[in-house]
């Protein structure tokens, strides 16, 4: 029988997965945005999981907002990458570097 | 029996197109992986008795948010061969701390803490059951405030999204109301009088 256990280590799979890519992909924003949205997938499938296994609802409206979140942060994200494309001609994370930080 | 077949399938797909989306090299593939992605889960999710989110996350994730991905990704003119540049290199590192990071969270959330055992599977709604409904019940009762400030929060990424991309053209010409409504007659119309020509002989 699939257990909790099974969807808890799925969440697992997909955040380290996105971590990885986090770590080789680390010049392009693009990939960089999918990798958190692909950590963000993870996190909302640990929450259905609980929710399913416990038979409490509050997860799934955790995952609501969290997909709400989600959602602006992308919207935000790639029309910061659009505008950054426009003055620097560039999206590669090495050549972002106007603030010497 | 049946159902964790299902499962292992839909896990299986899951984890292969979330590694092609970490791997590939073209972003416009990374997309349309991400979306695979994001459409299994949503089935892996239908399992799980979450038909509402499975459905919010198709309609709201693949119908929009991967459409703006796939949009960007084909505007912008990327030119992608310094983008691969220490891929190799930084492969190991990036294995190491992924493996490393699922060895720790396998011993937190293995069988021996979330098992069959430890907590069982819980029986199944009734046909009569509707996911939406309950869902839909505590969202605008005990959440209510939480929910108004989530539609806050996608007003202001409108605003942002628009606000961030608008460019303001110099050149174009437009008319500007209030000092349409406030013109007077005399701003525009001038009343000479001209003496009337004399017949010359």
């Amino acid at each position: 029988m699939v257990s909790l256990s099974h969807y808890l280590i799925l969440g697992a799979v997909l955040f380290a997965i996105s971590i990885a890519g986090i770590f080789i992909n680390r010049k392009n924003i693009i990939i960089l945005l999918m990798a958190i949205e692909l950590m963000l997938l993870a996190v909302n499938m640990n929450f259905i999981a609980f929710s399913h296994y416990l038979q409490d609802t509050a997860g799934q409206v955790f995952v609501f907002f969290i997909l709400t979140v989600a959602a602006a942060e992308a919207a935000i994200g790639l029309a910061i990458l659009v505008l950054l494309f426009r003055n620097r001609a560039t999206i590669n994370v090495q050549d972002i570097d106007s603030l010497k930080g | 029996m049946i159902p964790d077949i299902i499962f292992y399938i839909f896990a299986t797909v899951l984890v292969l197109t979330s590694l092609m989306v970490v791997v590939v090299r073209n972003p416009v593939h990374a997309a349309l992986f991400l979306i695979l992605a994001f459409f299994t889960s949503a089935c892996i999710w239908v399992l799980l008795e979450a038909e509402f989110l499975a459905i919010t996350l198709v309609l709201v994730y693949v119908g929009a948010v991967m459409v703006l991905f796939l949009f960007v990704v084909m505007m912008l003119d990327i030119n992608l061969a310094p983008m691969r540049e220490g891929f190799a290199k930084a492969l190991p590192v990036g294995m190491a701390v992924a493996i490393l990071m699922f060895v720790e969270l396998m011993l937190i959330l293995g069988p021996s803490r979330f098992g069959i055992n430890i907590i069982p599977t819980p029986n199944t709604h009734d046909a009569g059951y509707s996911n939406t409904k309950e869902l839909g019940r505590i969202l605008y009762t005990q959440y209510v405030y939480p929910f108004e400030i989530a539609a806050v929060i996608l007003l202001v990424a409108i605003v942002a999204a628009i606000a961030l991309t608008m460019r303001a053209r110099r050149q174009s010409k437009y008319v500007r109301p209030e000092q349409q409504v406030n013109v007077k007659r005399n701003d525009r119309l001038r009343i000479v009088k001209v003496e009337s020509e004399q017949r010359t002989r």
